[in-house]
């Protein structure tokens, strides 16, 4: 009996969330809705489905060139500041580094810093340096919300990780750098792989720099082209729903296929202590 | 250990990071504060020292003080709406043996789906004519992001879908840590669910909903997108934050200084509420 309890309280929050999620499927269903039903409600579900709008979305609108952009541009920002990102957190972990407790503190404040205080003048830099409308400008930018974000989630991860370890690699005989690739970088995977995956979702959805310093589609990203979608008298709802839905793909894989990775750094970066 | 590395490793690992840091975060940081002192228009050339002008012009605009309206009722409401919803979702969440990862999933999945994409979801919901919001109100015709009584909620609810689940599931975590026995000990203590929930659960969710509060804070007053795309800071300025004025003044308008202004005020306002808390935080015992 108090099983069976457990059992339709587990399903009940189970419907819950996806009514919450509704949002998103509601969406979902509209990207496959015949064009002459879009405006009619009631019915609720379409007489038919269709994938005419991802047809028009793919043939007709930059959306499959801003994909490409947004999987470039996320994935150098996620390698370079994994890269750097690394390389000062095990400093910062395991070195005297003059200033230390300054320039941690100094990272920790710029994950706070607003974007809009400093898209004016990484506007006029950009602007000099006649990277608008680059894919390495969109890189920088990103780089400084992802640098001290990856800094501080891996910094957390790397004092989990014994210096006895290294101290006794250091006994066997193994130097620094071996060390660092055969002992700290194994133990290191699921932290390094949890930064990284949050770094390209947060370049992934990234709006106001991409917004600002883009111009064309040789740079622009996906969240810009969906923003600037064009319709010509209507707006086009379903092929902007279309739109949406491949906007959400790598969002949906990491909550689906990689969430354990996505969680950890989610909550390490809010619960560090 | 640390006697063992030779002197001045540590600085070669570092630079490379801080150089990065230094061309991106802090210079900008420092030079929008001398923008902010500027009249600055850059189409026509125009760059000249004005001192605190800027300043004094938002001191006395109604814009301003309208944006600092809008964007106080947007922090303090979706905060708190975020923070009873989530932890009334973690509670929800936490007694669950079946299907967690597909329940973490749906949640998650409002949190993770890029800000513009969450703005076209809630326009076409909220599409007076055809939208299911109003199909769900009885047929109602009522034009959401149009009527300036309507779009602050409008745009409330939505960035509160957006991003409840990040305090759901942080609460989530510390449910899930706390140990059985406590409970089964309020039980034989006699304590009903309520009881159990006041005096139990919801101090040791003290510190977490303490941080919760200080994150969700520092991104409802740094918002821009959602606002930008969903209402554009309209109908009628209903809508414009403070990161919407600045966006607008910076580049539609052009007053680039202007625009830096305000940009600098957030930035003083997000550090000003991150030290406050970091503070109460530390008189709550945690090194945040």
């Amino acid at each position: 009996m108090r099983r069976e309890r457990g059992r339709l309280r587990d399903g009940l929050v189970l419907v819950g969330l996806t009514a919450y999620a509704l949002p998103f499927f509601w969406q979902a269903l509209t990207s496959l809705k015949p064009e002459a039903e879009l405006m009619l409600l009631p019915p609720l579900l379409p007489s038919r489905l269709t994938l005419e709008h991802y047809r028009v979305v793919f043939e007709q609108s930059v959306m499959l060139r801003a994909m490409v952009n947004s999987l470039g541009v996320g994935a150098i920002t996620t390698v370079l500041a994994l890269t750097l990102g690394l390389g000062a957190a095990y400093a910062f972990a395991r070195y005297a580094v003059p200033g230390k407790r300054f320039l941690l503190l100094l990272i920790v404040a710029g994950t706070a810093f607003p974007q809009i205080a400093t898209v004016s003048p990484l506007y006029l830099l950009m602007r000099a340096l006649e990277l608008r409308d680059t894919w390495l400008g969109l890189i920088l930018a990103n780089a400084s919300f992802a640098l001290p974000l990856v800094i501080w989630l891996l910094a957390g991860f790397l004092s989990e990780v014994p210096v006895q370890l290294e101290e006794a690699a250091a006994v066997d005989g193994a130097g620094r750098l071996r060390t660092f690739w055969w002992v700290i970088l194994p133990l290191m995977a699921p932290g390094l792989a949890s930064a990284a995956l949050l770094t390209f979702l947060f370049s992934w959805n990234e709006f106001l720099f991409a917004y600002t310093f883009t111009a064309t589609e040789a740079s622009r990203t996906v969240p810009v082209a969906l923003a600037l979608f064009p319709g010509v008298f209507e707006v086009p709802w379903g092929d902007i729903a279309a739109a949406s839905m491949l906007a959400s793909l790598p969002p949906l894989v990491l909550v689906i296929a990689l969430q354990r990775f996505l969680l950890r750094g989610l909550l390490a970066g809010a619960l560090r202590e | 250990m640390r006697a063992l590395a030779p002197r001045g490793t540590g600085l070669v690992l570092v630079a490379p990071a801080l150089v990065v840091l230094a061309a991106v975060t802090a210079f900008p940081a420092l030079w929008v504060v001398w923008l902010s002192l500027q009249r600055r228009v850059p189409i026509f050339g125009i760059a000249e020292f004005e001192g605190l002008r800027n300043y004094v012009y938002l001191a006395a605009d109604p814009r301003f003080w309208s944006a600092a309206r809008v964007t106080l009722i947007f922090t303090v409401v979706s905060v708190g709406l975020e923070l009873v919803l989530g932890l009334m979702v973690a509670l929800a969440l936490a007694g669950q043996r079946r299907g967690l990862r597909a329940g973490i999933a749906l949640l998650l999945l409002a949190w993770a789906l890029p800000a513009v994409v969450t703005a076209k979801l809630f326009e076409w919901l909220y599409n007076p004519a055809a939208g299911l919001v109003n199909y769900l109100l009885g047929g109602a015709r009522l034009n959401w992001l149009g009527d300036p009584t309507l779009a602050l909620p409008g745009l409330i609810f939505a960035d509160v879908w957006r991003t409840m689940p990040f305090v759901a599931l942080l609460c989530l975590a510390r449910l899930r840590g706390i140990p059985a026995e406590v409970y089964e000990a309020a039980h034989v203590d006699g304590a009903g669910p309520v009881a159990t929930l006041l005096r139990i659960t919801l101090p040791l969710c003290r510190q977490i909903l303490l941080i919760a509060v200080l994150f969700r804070t520092l991104d409802a007053l740094r918002a821009f997108d959602l606002m930008f795309i969903l209402t554009g800071g309209g109908p009628a300025g209903t809508t414009e934050t403070f990161t919407v004025y600045a966006y607008r003044s910076l580049f539609q308008t052009l007053h680039l200084g202007l625009g830096s202004a305000i940009g600098v005020i957030v930035f003083a306002l997000v550090m000003l509420v991150a030290w406050g808390y970091l503070r109460a935080l530390g008189r709550e015992g945690i090194a945040a």
